[in-house]
Order: structure tokens, then sequence, then C-alpha cells
């Protein structure tokens, strides 16, 4: 395979893969999960009072 | 409660990252003054620039921006993971291990004992001994990670634990050595591939020690000190892996116009230029972290360290990908403005949101419900914003003017000033330089003793 073939399709792959974790992140599927895990700092607040 | 942290080394880490931080600064005033006033070498080898100004980055970044890392990153994991650390007396072993190392460059440095390579510079008993506590480190957040009883794993600890990999990585392949006697040693590259190496491992040491590092703290302490969660949990899932991905690849823009091959240093620029957009998104997401609760920023100074932490990450991370160009660090390589550009990132980023989660963290860990003086944080926020200020904005005049004036040549083809001429020109700045760390110096002290009358005083003071 041509070097530069080759650095084109790598470019195209990460390309891909960014988009993909995009997508991945805002799939609505994943909305609640991401809530509740966004709130994990302010939930400990019981603890810190013990 | 069953579940009882282990707040012990957190303490620890946390009083000491105070105390690092006057030591480090107190160097790096002093060797300020020595630009200004040479004699302030005392003739004493021990005291010389040379030998000095490695000492003044190793406390700062290592001892100062390392303790407040093992600090926050011990509490936020137990927090978000709500078990208490995994092995704790590995962990003991990572305050008193980290301490020793410190000690040991405190000593060697001055002594003249390095390897030579910026931010490296621990000779290799004393590398061992870095590699040694890093790896307990690693063994310690995630292992708690792994029995955490939360069904995620909170962006903070992602940010945290590609700190902790990377870093263990970079370490040891850059202290790669073949020692030669107790305090000396060969490093196994030579050359350009020794000057690539070493940049990999120094651009590495900003983009994860001093940067995703940090942005763990960020990701917990301003959530928390807001009380909001973080603005976009999903746009902080695509910061991470961008700013990951590309970090590791900007380190030859350290570099440029040497015997790199060129295409290695085209890469480093397009890398760098790329870093801007998730350094932008990891601050949008920070700062917007307030949106619709602005009004506390009146109240609240420590919010205000953050917040303001945030902006100078910003305008550093727009900075670094401008002289990350070729023909912009052709103007600005080996002028002030470097020196300029990491302490906007330093001072006004990595030092900012510490005290930040400092001040946080402090009444916590010693049952007290705030810090003893409120006021006193709001003027230590003041200071310490005049000295950033005073500092970057003289380096900047200072290094454009040397660039400018280095490469200016008459019509015959000679140059038209001389070094020294530079130099000279550059002094006034050096006076403002110094008034500026000399302020942030000051504001840290005023912080030591805020510390040490919450801890000592039953009652917080009335302001």
């Amino acid at each position: 395979m041509d070097i530069n073939l080759f650095r084109g399709l790598m470019t195209a792959l990460l390309l891909v893969i960014f988009i993909g974790i995009v997508i991945w992140a805002w799939m609505p599927a994943r909305k609640k999960r991401f809530d509740e895990a966004a709130r994990l700092p302010l939930d400990d607040e019981k603890e810190d009072d013990k | 409660m069953t579940n009882t942290y282990n707040d012990k080394v957190v303490a620890q880490f946390t009083v000491m990252t105070v105390v690092w931080g006057i030591v480090g600064m107190a160097v790096g005033v002093l060797i300020a003054a020595q630009l200004l006033w040479p004699a302030l070498n005392f003739d004493i080898p021990w005291l010389s620039y040379g030998r000095l100004r490695p000492l003044h980055t190793n406390a700062v970044i290592f001892a100062f921006g390392g303790s407040a890392l093992f600090a926050t990153s011990y509490w936020c994991v137990q927090r978000t993971c709500q078990v208490p650390l995994f092995a704790p007396k590995l962990a003991a072993f990572t305050f008193w291990g980290w301490m020793a190392v410190i000690v040991a460059a405190a000593i060697t440095l001055p002594l003249g004992i390095t390897q030579g390579k910026e931010y490296a510079e621990l000779e290799w008993p004393i590398a061992i001994l870095i590699a040694l506590v890093w790896v307990s480190y690693a063994i310690v957040f995630f292992g708690t990670i792994v029995k955490r009883k939360t069904p995620h794993i909170y962006v903070a600890n992602w940010f945290f634990g590609a700190f902790i990999l990377t870093v263990a990585v970079l370490h040891i392949v850059n202290n790669l050595a073949m020692p030669v006697s107790l305090w000396h040693s060969y490093p196994i590259y030579s050359g350009t591939v020794d000057a690539m190496v070493q940049w990999w491992y120094g651009h590495n040491a900003v983009g994860f020690f001093l940067t995703a590092g940090f942005l763990g703290i960020m990701y917990y302490f301003v959530p928390k000190q807001a009380e909001r969660p973080i603005y976009s949990y999903r746009l902080s899932i695509v910061h991470f892996w961008a700013l990951i991905a590309l970090y590791m690849w900007a380190g030859p823009h350290h570099l440029h116009y040497t015997a790199l091959p060129d295409w290695a240093q085209s890469l480093g620029m397009v890398f760098s230029l790329l870093l801007l957009a998730p350094s932008w998104g990891g601050m949008i997401n920070g700062i917007m972290t307030l949106s619709g609760a602005w009004h506390k920023l009146r109240t609240d100074p420590i919010l205000k360290f953050m917040i303001v932490s945030l902006s100078f990450y910003g305008m550093a991370t727009f900075e670094g990908p401008m002289m990350g160009i070729k023909t912009v660090n052709a103007l600005s390589h080996y002028t002030d403005w470097t020196v300029g550009h990491v302490h906007a990132g330093a001072l006004g980023w990595v030092a900012f949101i510490t005290i930040g989660a400092v001040y946080a963290l402090i009444p916590k860990l010693f049952g007290r419900e705030r810090m003893y003086s409120v006021k006193a944080i709001d003027l230590h926020f003041w200071i310490a914003t005049i000295g950033v200020v005073l500092y970057i904005s003289a380096m900047w005049i200072a290094g454009v003017m040397q660039g400018l004036m280095w490469r200016a040549v008459n019509d015959d083809g000679t140059l038209t000033y001389t070094f020294v001429e530079a130099l000279n020109a550059t002094y006034p700045y050096y006076a403002v330089r110094l008034l500026g760390g000399l302020l942030f110096l000051s504001g840290m002290l005023l912080m030591l003793w805020n510390m040490l009358k919450t801890i000592y005083s039953e009652k917080p003071h009335e302001a």
C-alpha cells in the first residue's frame, strides 16, 4: 500500500472514531446514566457530615 | 457510618501543598531577583541560578502541584466511589515516599547533581524512588475505583486516572539511563532521538501532570463549590478523549527549526493547533457550570479562584497553539514570552485551581465550618490576580521585544543589536516580574496563616 494512502485512511479512521464518540455521548438512551453520574460529587454531602 | 474515609493522607498532602508552594515560589522569587541583581548568588555555587532554577521548577510542579494532585485525587476518588482508599498503608507510603523525593531533590539539585533534562533532572536513584511511589499511587487509586459502590466512574476520576497512568509511562521511558556511579548516569538515547523523547516527556508533563490532573480537580471541585452538576457531562466525555488523544503528539513544537525532521515538527504544530478545541471545550464546560448562579461569585472567593483559573486556562491554551505555529515560534522561542506563557498556565490556571480546592478542603479535613477568615481568602485572590497579571504582561512585552531585537538586521546583513543590548532593555520588565512574583508569594503566606488559624482555632473569625 502507498504510504500516503495509508496516512489518508488513518486520518479518516480517526475522524470516524471522533464522530462515533460524539454520537455515543449524545445518544438519548444514555442521558439518564450521565445525569446520574454528573450528580456524584453532589450526592456525597451526607458522607461529609459524619 | 461504617464507611470511614481515609482522610489522614489527604490532610497531610493538603498541608504540604501550601508549605511546598511557599518554598517553591520563594525560590522562584530569589532567582527572579538574581536576574535583576546577579550578585544575589553571593558567589556560592549552591545558590547559582543554573542550580536553583531546576529546584524552583521541581518544587512548584512536583512538590506543590504533586501534593495537591495526591490530596485532591484521594479525596475525590473516595467520595465519588463511596468507599475508603484501597491499601491505606500503600497510600501512607505514597505520602512519605513523595516527601523523600522532594527532600532528595532539594539536596541534590543545589549540589549540581542533575541529568540535565528539563523537568526530569533528578538522578537515577531518585528517579527509581519516584517510579515506586507512582506505581503505588496507581495501585491505591485504581484499586479504589475497582471496589467502588457507585455504578459510574465519575469524569474527574477519568482525568486523574489518565494523569496517573500517563505520567508513569512518561517518567519511566524518559528516565531510561545507564548509571556510571551513584549520582551520575547517561541516557540510553542520543542526539535528536534523546531530544524528541525528552520533549515528548516534557510536553506531556504539561499535558497530563499540569493539565489532565488539574482538570480532574476542576471536574470535582467546581461543581461541588457551585453546588450544581457540571454544565454538560456529555461534553466532558468528548473533552476527555479528544484531549488525551491530541496532547500525546504535541511535543515536537519544543523543537521547531532544530535537527528534528521537518515532518515531525509540522506534526507537532498541527496537533498543538488542534488542542485548542478540547481545551476550550473543557474551559467552557467548567465556566458554564455557574450559568444561572453567577451571583455566587460575589460572595464566594473560593469560587472566584476557580472561575478565574478557568479563564487563565482559556488564555494559556489559546496562546499555546499560537506559539506552536512555526513562524510564531521563530519569534517567541528562547525569549521570555515562553516564560510568561508557562506562568500564565502555572500560576493562573494550576495554582489558582489548586488554591481554590485547598481552601475548600481544609475546613472539611479539620472539622471546621469554613476557613478562619473568608475575607483573607478574598484578599489572597486579589493579591494573587494582580501578581499574575503583572508577571505575565511583563514577560509578554519583554519576550516580544527580545525576539524583535534578536532578529533585527541592518541593510548590510549585520545584526542591529548585540545580545547584551536586548538584555539591558529587559531589565525593567525583570523588575515588574519580580514584583508580580512577590505579590503571588505574599498571597501564599496569607494562605498559610489562614490555614494555621483554621486548624488551631475552634471558631472561625466573624467577618
